[in-house]
Order: C-alpha cells, then sequence, then structure tokens
C-alpha cells in the first residue's frame, strides 16, 4: 500500500541532504535521513588519516553555506561559526609571495586586480539568484519566454555592462586573464580558481561562468571554527532538532518500485523501508543506475543517465607533519596556492586528457592544524591540499599513478617550502578513482557530475530530471548532481526541498 | 590502401536475386533498406490477382532483423515493446510496435519467440542504437541478423495448398503460429504470418537455402499459378488489408525532423496493443498522461466515392480547414471501392462533413476534386480464409 507523501527518507547525508531533509521536516514532513557512513557529512567530514592526525575528509573550505540554510536550519545556534576569511598567498616560481584577500593585492596590477574583481562581482551579483530557482525547462517555442524574463532581471546592470556580461559570460578565463592582467601571479590565481573541481583547462571554453559562480557564493573562502567535522556536525544536529531521524550506517541498496512508483527503499542488510517519497541526495548516476535500475525507467533516459559526464580531475593530500612547514614566509594560516602563472595551470590539465600525471600539479594548500590546535599533536601539523589535475583514468594504473602524482606533488611543495619532506610523519593522497569508492562521487567528480554549460540548469544532471522531480513518480533528487553544482553550500538540497513542498502531493 | 568499389553496387542483391533478376522482364527494381527489390516482374495487376485468387511469392530478405537471447530476453522486450513478449509462448508470433520516451512510435514489427530466451524482431526499419541503449542493465544480447536470414513470403488462397504439395504440412498452423520443417538436409521455419490480409505464410532459411526452396516451391507451386509478385501489388493488398508502413503511413519519431510529426501508437490505432498491465515500458508514463488528456490525432479508414485514387491528398472540414492528409489510398479490386489511410485531427475522428481535395491528372490538365469521405473500419478487406484453422484445401 503506497504511503503518504509526508513521509520521507532522504538518502545521503552529505550538506545537501542534510538540508533538504530539515527543511522538510520543518514544514512537517516525517523524515528519515540514510547515511551509509558512521558520520554525517558526506565530502565535509573529518578523518583521522594517521594515528593522532586529524585532516578533513575531503573538502577542506567552503566558499560559503547557502544563506537560506545557514539561516533556515539555525545552524549557528547549533554550534556552525567560522574563521574570519581565509586571504590567499600565491606562491609562483621564484616570485614573491603576493598575499590577495578579495579585490585587495599588490603589486603591478593593484588596479588592474581590483576593477577586475569589481566587474565580477557585479556579474557574480545578478547570477546569484540563478542559484535559488528551479531552472526553467526548455520545451517548445513559448518556454523561451519564461528563460527571457529571467533574463530580463539581468538587465538591472545597465546596457553596457549587460553586453560586456554577455560577452564574457561563455569567455575562457586564460583570455580573461591575458586581456586584463599582467602580474603572472594574479593570472595563474584567477585560472587555479576559476577551474578547481573543474574537469576543464583555463583555456577550456566556458571556464570563466565557473569563476562567476564560485564569486556568487563568496568573495574569499571560509574554514568552520573546530574544522569540518564540526560543520558536518552541527548541521546533523540541526537537522535532528528540525526533527529529522537520522539513521548512519545505512547503506541503500535499492530504491523499491510498485505500481510505477518509488515506494521506498530496501538497505544492504535486507531491511525495507517505505515511504511517501524517496529523495535521493547521492549521486544521481549511481541513483537511477543501481538503486532505481533500468526496469523502472525509460530507455531513453536511462540513456542520458549513462552520458552524464563525471570526470574528476581534483586529488587529495594529507600531510602529517613533524614540525610547523615554512612557505616562503607566508602566513601559515592563509590559503597558500602554489600556480606559477595561468599557462602552468593549463600545462597542468593537458596530462590528464591522456590519461597521464603531470610533471606539475597545481595545488591549494591550507595548514588547519594552524586554525585548529587540536588537529595534531603538541607542535605537529596537517596540510591538507587539493591538486590539480590528477586523471580519472590513469592509463598506468592506479597505483603507478598515485605514487607519481605523490612524488610529483611533494616536489612542487618542496620547491615552495624547502624542507618540508623532512617534517613528513605520514603522506596520503587520494586519486579520484579513491575519491569514487569513498565518497561515492562518479568519476571522483566534485560535482557528482561535471559542472560545465552543457550540464547547468535545465541540463542538470540531465534534461528530464532537472527541476529535482524524476521521471519515476515519488523519487526525487536532491545531491550536487542537481542545480547548481556541489562544493560545501547546499543550495541544491534546499531546492528541492522547495520543490518538493510545492508539488501536488 | 584499399580500393573502394562499394560505389559501384549501392544497393545489395537479396540471395534470391538469381531468379527474381530472371524473372523481372520489366527490370523495375526499387532500393528497400539497401537492397534492390522489385517493383513489378511485368503485369502488376496479374501479381495482385495472385495474392488473392492463387498463390504469390514476395522476397522479404530487405526486412531488417534483430535477434534477442539471454536470461532477460523476455523482461528487456517487455520494457522495449507496447505487448506483453513474456506472455507470447515459444512458437507463437505478435505484431508489435515501441515508443521512445515520450511514446512516440518507433516503428512497428513482428516478434518472434524461437525459445524461451531467444526472440526475432522483423521490422521496417533500422534501431540497433534505440535496441543496444535499451539493453544496458538487461542481461541480453541484441544482434542485427538482417544478412543471416533468408525470407520468402508466400501467400494467397492456394498458399497452405502449396506448401502441402512442396512437403509442408501447414493445415495444423493456426495464425501467428510458427514451425519447423526438414529442407534439403536442413530445416526451414514457416510462420503462419504475412503483409496481405489473406491467408499466407513467411518461411524463414539459412540463405544457402534460398535457391533451391525457390525452385521447389515454384515447380510444386505451378498448378494453383504461383508467381513472384512486385512491391507494387503487395501495396495495393496491404493497403486493402488497412496495415500501416514506417515512412508512409508515419514518420518514426527519431526520423522526424520537426518536432509535431511524431505520432503516438494511440494516435497510429495501435492503442491496442498497448499492455497497461505488464508493468514499466520505454513511453508507458507518456502515453498514460495521453490517454488520459486525449490524443492530437487519429488514424482512419476512409471510403472515397469515385474511382480516383486519393494518394496523398488534403482531407477538409466543411470544405475549407485542414483536417489530414492522406496516406496510402488505391482502388480496390477485390471491395470495387475507394478506399483510403489517413491521419486526421483528433477532433474529426467520426468523418463528420470530411472531404478530401483530389488532383486528378487527365493528360496533363489536373481536374480539382472535392468530394465527401465516409469512415471506414479497417481492415477494408477481411476475409474468413485469413483465420480458418484448417485453411481451406483447393
Ligand atoms: C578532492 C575534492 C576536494 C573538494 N574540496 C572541496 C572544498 O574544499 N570546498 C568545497 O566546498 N567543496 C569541495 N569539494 C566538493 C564537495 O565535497 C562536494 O561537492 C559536496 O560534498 C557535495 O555535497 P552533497 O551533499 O551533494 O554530496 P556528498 O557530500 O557526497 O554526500 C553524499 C552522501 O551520501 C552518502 N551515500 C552515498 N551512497 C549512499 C547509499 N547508497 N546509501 C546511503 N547513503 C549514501 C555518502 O556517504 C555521503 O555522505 C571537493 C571535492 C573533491 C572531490
Amino acid at each position: 500500500m503506497p504511503m503518504r507523501s509526508s513521509e520521507v527518507i532522504v538518502i545521503g547525508g552529505g550538506v545537501n541532504g542534510l538540508a533538504c531533509a530539515a527543511r522538510l521536516a520543518a514544514k512537517g514532513r516525517k523524515v528519515t535521513l540514510l547515511e551509509a557512513g558512521a558520520a554525517v557529512g558526506g565530502g565535509a567530514g573529518e578523518r583521522e588519516f594517521a594515528p593522532g592526525y586529524r585532516a578533513p575528509a575531503l573538502a577542506h573550505l567552503t566558499q560559503g553555506l547557502d544563506a537560506r540554510v545557514v539561516e533556515g536550519m539555525a545552524l549557528e545556534r547549533h554550534g556552525l561559526a567560522f574563521h574570519p576569511a581565509l586571504a590567499t598567498t600565491v606562491l609562483s616560481g621564484a616570485a614573491e609571495p603576493l598575499l590577495v584577500r578579495g579585490g585587495k593585492t599588490s603589486g603591478p596590477d593593484t588596479a588592474a586586480w581590483e576593477a577586475l574583481h569589481r566587474k565580477l562581482s557585479g556579474f557574480a551579483r545578478v547570477l546569484a539568484p540563478f542559484r535559488q530557482m528551479r531552472p526553467v525547462r526548455l520545451a517548445g517555442e513559448n518556454r523561451l519566454f519564461g528563460l527571457a524574463r529571467q533574463g530580463l532581471g539581468i538587465r538591472g546592470l545597465g546596457r553596457g555592462d549587460f553586453r560586456e556580461l554577455l560577452r564574457m559570460v561563455l569567455i575562457n578565463v586564460h583570455d580573461v586573464a591575458e586581456d586584463e592582467l599582467t602580474d603572472d601571479r594574479l593570472k595563474g590565481l584567477l585560472a587555479f580558481d576559476a577551474t578547481l573541481g573543474a574537469w576543464l583547462g583555463p583555456r577550456s571554453p566556458n571556464s570563466l561562468i565557473l569563476y562567476l559562480d564560485r564569486l556568487a557564493r563568496g568573495a574569499d573562502p571560509l574554514l568552520p571554527k573546530g574544522g569540518m567535522g564540526a560543520l558536518a556536525t552541527a548541521l546533523g544536529r540541526a537537522a535532528e532538532a528540525a526533527g529529522v531521524k537520522v539513521r548512519t550506517g545505512a547503506q541503500v541498496e535499492r530504491v523499491l518500485v510498485e505500481g510505477d512508483r518509488a515506494v521506498g527503499v530496501r538497505l544492504a542488510g535486507g531491511e525495507e523501508m517505505r515511504a511517501g517519497l524517496v529523495v535521493s541526495a547521492m549521486n544521481p548516476r549511481t541513483t537511477f543506475q543501481k538503486l532505481a535500475g533500468a526496469a523502472a525507467l525509460d530507455a531513453g533516459f536511462f540513456k542520458a543517465v549513462g552520458h552524464i559526464r563525471a570526470r574528476g580531475a581534483a586529488a587529495k593530500l594529507h600531510l602529517a607533519l613533524r614540525g610547523a612547514p615554512e612557505f616562503r614566509g607566508a602566513d601559515p594560516r592563509s590559503r597558500i596556492v602554489i600556480t606559477p602563472s595561468s599557462e602552468a595551470v593549463e600545462s597542468a590539465f593537458n596530462p590528464v586528457k591522456y590519461g597521464e600525471v603531470p610533471g606539475a600539479p597545481v595545488m591549494e594548500a591550507i595548514l588547519p592544524s594552524a586554525h585548529e590546535p587540536g588537529l595534531a599533536p603538541e607542535g605537529h601539523h596537517v596540510l591538507s591540499a587539493i591538486v590539480q589535475y590528477a586523471p580519472h583514468a590513469p592509463k598506468a594504473g592506479l597505483e603507478a599513478a598515485r605514487a607519481e602524482m605523490l612524488e610529483n606533488t611533494l616536489k612542487v611543495l618542496e620547491a615552495q617550502s624547502p624542507g618540508l619532506r623532512g617534517l613528513i610523519v605520514h603522506a596520503e593522497l587520494l586519486m579520484p578513482q579513491d575519491i569514487e569508492a569513498r565518497f561515492g562521487m562518479v568519476g571522483g567528480n566534485w560535482h557528482h557530475g561535471e559542472l560545465a554549460v552543457e550540464q547547468m540548469l535545465f541540463n542538470r544532471p540531465t534534461f528530464a530530471a532537472a527541476q529535482y522531480a524524476t521521471p519515476l513518480p515519488g523519487l526525487w533528487l536532491a545531491g550536487a548532481g542537481s542545480h547548481p553544482g556541489g562544493g560545501i553550500d547546499g543550495a541544491a538540497g534546499w531546492n528541492a526541498a522547495q520543490a518538493i513542498l510545492e508539488a501536488k502531493a | 590502401m584499399t580500393a573502394l568499389t562499394h560505389f559501384r553496387t549501392p544497393l545489395l542483391q537479396t540471395p534470391f536475386h538469381a531468379r527474381t533478376a530472371a524473372a523481372n522482364v520489366l527490370n523495375r527494381w526499387g532500393p528497400w533498406g539497401g537492397y534492390m527489390t522489385a517493383l513489378c516482374f511485368g503485369d502488376a495487376d496479374m501479381e495482385y490477382t495472385a495474392i488473392r485468387n492463387g498463390a504469390s511469392v514476395y522476397d522479404l530478405c530487405p526486412m531488417v532483423k534483430y535477434r534477442i537471447t539471454g536470461r532477460d530476453a523476455a523482461g528487456y522486450l517487455n520494457r522495449l515493446t507496447l505487448r506483453d513478449a513474456g506472455r507470447l509462448s515459444v512458437g507463437g508470433v505478435q505484431y508489435t510496435g515501441w515508443t521512445d520516451d515520450d511514446g512516440k512510435l518507433l516503428d512497428d514489427g513482428t516478434l518472434f519467440r524461437h525459445g524461451p530466451e531467444d526472440y526475432l524482431i522483423c521490422c521496417q526499419e533500422r534501431h540497433l542504437p534505440w535496441f543496444l541503449a535499451s539493453a544496458e542493465g538487461f542481461e541480453v544480447e541484441v544482434a542485427e541478423v538482417t544478412e543471416e536470414i533468408a525470407a520468402l513470403s508466400l501467400q494467397g488462397p492456394c498458399s497452405a495448398t502449396v506448401l502441402q504439395a512442396a512437403g509442408f504440412d501447414v493445415f495444423a498452423l493456426k495464425p501467428f503460429r510458427m514451425a519447423r520443417f526438414p529442407f534439403a538436409g536442413g530445416e526451414i521455419t514457416v510462420s503462419r504470418t504475412g503483409f496481405t490480409g489473406d491467408l499466407g505464410y513467411e518461411l524463414w532459411m539459412e540463405p544457402g537455402q534460398a535457391l533451391p526452396l525457390w525452385d521447389h516451391l515454384m515447380q510444386a507451386g505451378a498448378p494453383w499459378g504461383i508467381r513472384p509478385i512486385g512491391t507494387d501489388a503487395l501495396n495495393l493488398a496491404r493497403i486493402e488489408a488497412g496495415f500501416i508502413i514506417a515512412n508512409m503511413d508515419f514518420i518514426p519519431a527519431h526520423q522526424a525532423l520537426r518536432e509535431d510529426r511524431a505520432r503516438s501508437p494511440l494516435e497510429l490505432g495501435l492503442g491496442w496493443m498497448i499492455d497497461w498491465d505488464k508493468g514499466p515500458f520505454t513511453g508507458r508514463r507518456a502515453l498514460l498522461a495521453e490517454k488520459e488528456k486525449g490524443s492530437d490525432w487519429v488514424l482512419v479508414g476512409l471510403d472515397i466515392p469515385g474511382n480516383v485514387s486519393a494518394e496523398g491528398s488534403i482531407l477538409y472540414y466543411d470544405k475549407r480547414a485542414e483536417a489530414g492528409i492522406v496516406t496510402a489510398a488505391a482502388w480496390s479490386p477485390a471491395l470495387k471501392a475507394n478506399v483510403a489511410i489517413a491521419q486526421v485531427k483528433a477532433r474529426h475522428a467520426t468523418g463528420e462533413n470530411l472531404w478530401v481535395e483530389i488532383y486528378a491528372l487527365r493528360e496533363l490538365q489536373y481536374a480539382k476534386l472535392m468530394v465527401p469521405v465516409t469512415v471506414a473500419e479497417r481492415p477494408f478487406f477481411n476475409p474468413a480464409r485469413k483465420r480458418a484453422t484448417p485453411p481451406g484445401r483447393v
């Protein structure tokens, strides 16, 4: 017997699953959240990767949580607080380290950077509302008016700026860097930040829009007080306070379908649970291919799901260090970005197209233990870095590629922090395949499906499931694979809850 | 570099070509699915007469064929097609269709069940990419076997008798059933199926058996006036039988360039095929929604006064508002009637105040006729002998 849609199962306790579940529960739905892992958080967890050393499981900074989530879940009341936004130190070969904070920096491009930052932030502001909307669907000519009307909101920009936005919105970030800047350090930073988490190089078409999307969330990255683990804990507590029943260690194996409707789930142990609605806040491809299965879905849709592009190129490095590393005088509490130039970012991207490891990867490193001394033994430190680009399908095989990637990464680090290698007690590098295995992100992709123009808005994750509802009645999507994509953010989960609440029961 | 010569023979020849070419005194050929196919051997009227009064053979080899095998074969076909392939018993044949996610028809065809996990689909158009995409998540193998199977259609009131004379006793065979018979050291399959709406059979064999079987049948069938027929005669028979053909009476959804040209099975008179209770299948949700909301189009049979074929003509409501198009039409010798198949907007399903505008070309001048039509039931021609088991001996 189908249950009422007031009873909801949410699969996956990442930031999106928690946000979605909390919002539904706050609106009176009876929500059970099932998380496969031992704790909630997903990409936003914390892990002891060597005895006595704790590091962010995957994500180590956030560009800012969705404001609706922070407020709606009263996260501050549940213990969420942030350190002051991190400044960035750019390390570029032998050049002087450069400190950047928002639009402020020094050196020959001081004015140019400020102007560029102001212009792009202006564009980001008009694009930001899209993040909180359910994408319009393009079908038949008349619907174009809907999109045009949304577009009209952009006209608030004024004619000249609007034209400039249209010129730039699909451009590649390398061209922008070349047009507007002269300092390789800033060009390198712009290129790095635009392509962080993407399977794109700075010269790939449409790379600037990812930077605008980043700015739409916030200018500088944030580190939660207590670390990423504390953020996950706060989200979990807030969800429970809203009435969500959270079950960890509950791996969903199957979505149960009866009478052409999702009616519940089966857990790995065989236990079956029924609900009026099933909301998947895990990977969309896995949701359809493994949990729902082909028989319950139309062939064209199932094929489209298999074609969701999901190549990951970000590797994650964790170092346990017996002392404080020294990055050429950089503030140990800043975000350290090692990126010699935009060309260097592009060169690091080239090899992964052929399944190879770059000789000189680019990266973003932080020292969480400089903010939270408890993460490592007294006097010791933890370094967390996101290293690009790592091949998602290494030609040499995973083991060999991982070893090569680690070696090349340490070489780059050692060049900017002489003596660092001598401090290493333990090193761990997660390749995209490791990340897929551990976090369920298909291809190891940051966004649970590449965030690229052709997989945005009404094409995210795929046309027929772009509005959080799926073709299978009773099954919804709420994870990063849906609009507006991933990051420690929660917008997708909140939007999904909104769509569910607005739907006819 | 390899010398490329394929362009010198753009059309393939079927395994029967040596015989069909010898019989084709007019040299009238047309393309069909990449093969040369005879349009008429010498006299289309005599060929049509063989279908309705004697025995006719038609080279079916260009028909596209797919073999579906494996543990999930029945489940796969249930997801792919409109009818319940699991309930088709071994040795049975089903006339069926399949749609895209939007419930628009991709093709119709016949499904043969050779074993619990062994099916054959025969159809007009090629569908391998779609069939393979549909196989994701199922334990099946899909293979195109068009070139591996030769097929000959034997149709007409004398066809059972001719087969018996040839040593294949098919009198017990019911419509949409098949049986295997030994032939020339091997075996052939005979199914009681066809595209003429008459008593008839289709013979399936290995390509190497094609010529011996042709010779054998022509010899055994001589007393009943057996003769090869071309597509022209067959087309007349199929119109009388009310059958539709892809790219003539509907545009397969994957080929339609214009979004509004695709049609659903409900709009093409194939709604009876849809098994709503067998479980999910591709297009079901869209078709269910269409059923609830109503279709935009309907396929109808028409009876038209006079004797000028209305092929390709436009239909008008009240002589003024465009209401649809005639997709196939012919003067039916069997019925002595001017019949047509047409797509009309759903609100004109009854045919009330519906007119057809026919341009009759008479010695380099068009006569424009505007005549009222009436909706007629399909099949237009539906003889009892088509179904009778055992069929009459002649
Ligand atoms: C190397 C790397 C570094 C990153 N760094 C950052 C960063 O610094 N800042 C940032 O903002 N973003 C970062 N990201 C991206 C970020 O981690 C993700 O976009 C984010 O975690 C997505 O959130 P989510 O809730 O949609 O999915 P997830 O966080 O992946 O959560 C999904 C949850 O579902 C659970 N689950 C999966 N399958 C099942 C199942 N069958 N049954 C039950 N539960 C299941 C998982 O255990 C998981 O908890 C990084 C990504 C990568 C790959």
